[in-house]
């Protein structure tokens, strides 16, 4: 085939190369698309997305200073009943926070607020540092002697030393650089909170 | 190519068998072109034992690795028991496994050393930078290997070494938290998780590696070694068009390496047999519990070979400088062959600023290193940051510190002394 042509005359290159311009971009194309469906595989699945359904909490049993921890799409959620002094508390540490106005950080906007919370009391967080997520551990005491005479109580992150307040904002000179997440949520009831699922916005 | 005619030679006079396959497949040729014909400088040191020995591990993992899977199940449900059992129940089973997870450390021993020896003899420079960078992907390759190899036991800091790791991709602007969701594929390290990584650990990754040493050792073979002189040995080709101070790799670095090799295994045994956890260094022991996504490790910290970069991630108060600095720790490593401006190669030569500037730079590794296993509060905080700026002053003021000292002329021929 190819003899014929060049016996035939001269080779057009220009026609040469656009065809091979042509077919190298289509096939390009092609092996784009065909990259889809494996790289989408790596998404959840149908089953992980059903496993992450609403959670009902009920919170009845939670007294003031008492904390529960529940798993939510593979994410550990706190939940704290706080004591009124704890909230009465809060505006006083906010100088020495990172983002004391939550302006930065992640968090419904029903949450943005002084308490970040719906109930001043109940305090629904994300389990995960906002660092690298290991699991801030509970220092809710005042003065912990762990912690130092100036701790207002709140939460420590073992593994690089972040430390948050009650409302699980983040002190100054912690690695980590936002508040705690706070998933979406809303009571039911006085005594049934829901996690994954707000009034307004309905399922994440 | 007066080898090649030998070769021809060569097989047109044998007979039988040994004829027939090289008229088939050119065994003959490439023993010649890669080992009797190949020269390599005639003062190789101790140092020039690592690369072979990296060879020679990647092969124990292989071998060691391909017996694991057949009893490990990349489950979330089953992962840490299949662990356990093939620790107790499987017969030998202990020692596939620890000569695996021994493997994993003595790698980065290997690799470590072998970089450490570029890096001294300037084996990086012009005209090998593509094998210094094929390399320094080899190093990445290892990086991410041994990393999904670490959570496939489904131990605790199996679990929380993947949720912190897989979390530095979520510092990335805007699509971070897509990604993570998309390395996971679920919303937390998950069976999932587990499983892909068992996938990329077992065929994927290691596909790589093989192809990047195959691509390694052809580069090696275009340009020929570097030696402790730093000098070019092809630059004194003798009568035979062979290097004057070359001699054929085999049999005579064939057979050193094979006494390297022997006392590499005196100690890879010793391991083994004796101490396979090292004191929780190269087996952490959080990891002999299961992974529970409700309880942090008391203090998370990777496995040796990561601390110094983890050291480093921690002594930034801030996670998405941390992570960044962290890559670039790594990154710059890339650029070695163009910071170097010295008019020689090797360290002997060299002036006494880059001795200084080399000397501290493996001390910052070292204390790196020993600070990313300790709590990140108070002095540890502190000491890594200035370790950290020591480790990137070694790069960054390589071109001055290389342009501006006094070096000793590079000799003609290479010291040697038989």
């Amino acid at each position: 085939m190819s003899e014929e042509k060049v016996s035939g005359g001269e080779v057009d290159a220009s026609r040469r190369k656009f065809l091979t311009a042509a077919t190298a971009a289509t096939g390009a194309v092609g092996a784009a698309f065909t990259l889809v469906p494996f790289i989408a595989s790596w998404k959840p699945s149908e089953r992980a997305r059903a496993l992450g359904a609403p959670l009902e909490i009920d919170i009845s049993k939670l007294e003031p200073g008492q904390m529960i921890t529940q798993s939510w799409r593979k994410q550990p959620v706190y939940v704290v009943r706080r004591t009124p002094e704890a909230v009465a508390k809060l505006a006083a540490v906010e100088p020495s926070l990172k983002d004391p106005k939550s302006e930065a950080s992640v968090q419904p906007d029903y949450a943005r607020n002084e308490t970040r919370s719906l109930k001043p009391e109940v305090l629904v967080l994300y389990a995960a540092c906002t660092h690298l997520g290991c699991l801030p551990k509970q220092y809710f005491t005042v003065a912990d002697p762990a912690m130092g005479a100036d701790w207002p109580g709140g939460f420590f992150c073992p593994c690089h030393g972040s430390r948050f307040d009650l409302a699980g904002r983040v002190f100054n000179g912690s690695p980590a650089s936002l508040n705690l997440g706070v998933p979406p949520h809303k009571f039911e009831s006085d005594s049934m909170l829901v996690i994954g699922i707000d009034a307004a916005e309905g399922a994440a | 190519m007066a080898a090649s005619t030998d070769t021809g030679n060569d097989t047109a006079a044998k007979s039988g068998f040994r004829a027939w396959l090289n008229k088939r497949l050119p065994v003959d040729e490439f023993v010649e072109s890669q080992l009797t014909g190949y020269y390599a400088p005639k003062n190789f040191n101790l140092w020039y034992f690592f690369g072979a020995l990296a060879l020679v591990v990647f092969v124990i993992q292989i071998l060691s690795g391909i017996f694991l899977t057949m009893h490990y199940k990349p489950s979330e449900l089953l992962a840490f028991d299949s662990v356990e059992y093939i620790m107790r129940e499987v017969e030998w089973g202990w020692l596939i496994r620890y000569m695996h997870s021994t493997g994993a450390s003595f790698f980065f021993i290997v690799v470590y050393a072998h970089m450490f020896r570029a890096m001294m003899y300037g084996s990086y420079r012009a005209p090998r930078e593509l094998l210094w960078i094929l390399g320094m992907l080899l190093y990445l390759a290892l990086m991410a290997e041994a990393f999904m190899g670490y959570v496939l036991p489904w131990g605790n800091m199996s679990y929380w070494g993947a949720q912190v790791i897989v979390n530095l991709f979520g510092t990335i602007p805007v699509i971070g938290p897509a990604i993570v969701e998309w390395i996971r594929g679920d919303y937390g390290i998950a069976d999932s998780t587990l499983n892909r990584f068992f996938a990329l650990h077992v065929i994927a990754v290691p596909f790589a590696i093989a192809f990047l040493i195959l691509l390694h050792l052809v580069a090696l073979r275009q340009t020929g070694s570097n030696n402790p002189d730093g000098i070019e040995i092809k630059a004194k080709l003798g009568a035979n068009g062979k290097p004057v101070d070359g001699i054929p790799f085999h049999p005579y670095y064939t057979v050193k390496d094979t006494v390297g090799l022997g006392v590499f295994l005196i100690f890879f045994c010793g391991v083994i047999f004796f101490v396979p956890t090292f004191g929780g260094l190269f087996l952490e022991k959080p990891n002999f519990e299961p992974a529970n996504e409700l309880s942090t490790p008391e203090h998370i910290a990777p496995v040796w070979y990561f601390t110094a970069f983890y050291a480093m991630l921690r002594a930034v108060p801030d996670q998405q400088m941390g992570a960044l600095l962290m890559l670039l720790a790594i990154v710059v490593l890339f650029f070695l062959p163009w910071l170097d401006r010295s008019p020689v190669k090797s360290i002997r030569y060299k002036g006494i600023l880059s001795k200084i500037a080399l000397g501290l730079f493996v001390v910052s590794f070292v204390v790196l290193s020993y600070l990313g296993l300790q709590p990140a509060d108070g002095l540890y905080v502190i000491l890594a940051r200035i370790f950290t700026a020591i480790y990137f002053a070694y790069f960054i003021l390589m071109p001055w510190y290389t342009s501006i000292e006094k070096c000793e002329p590079a000799p003609e021929r290479v010291s040697f002394h038989a």
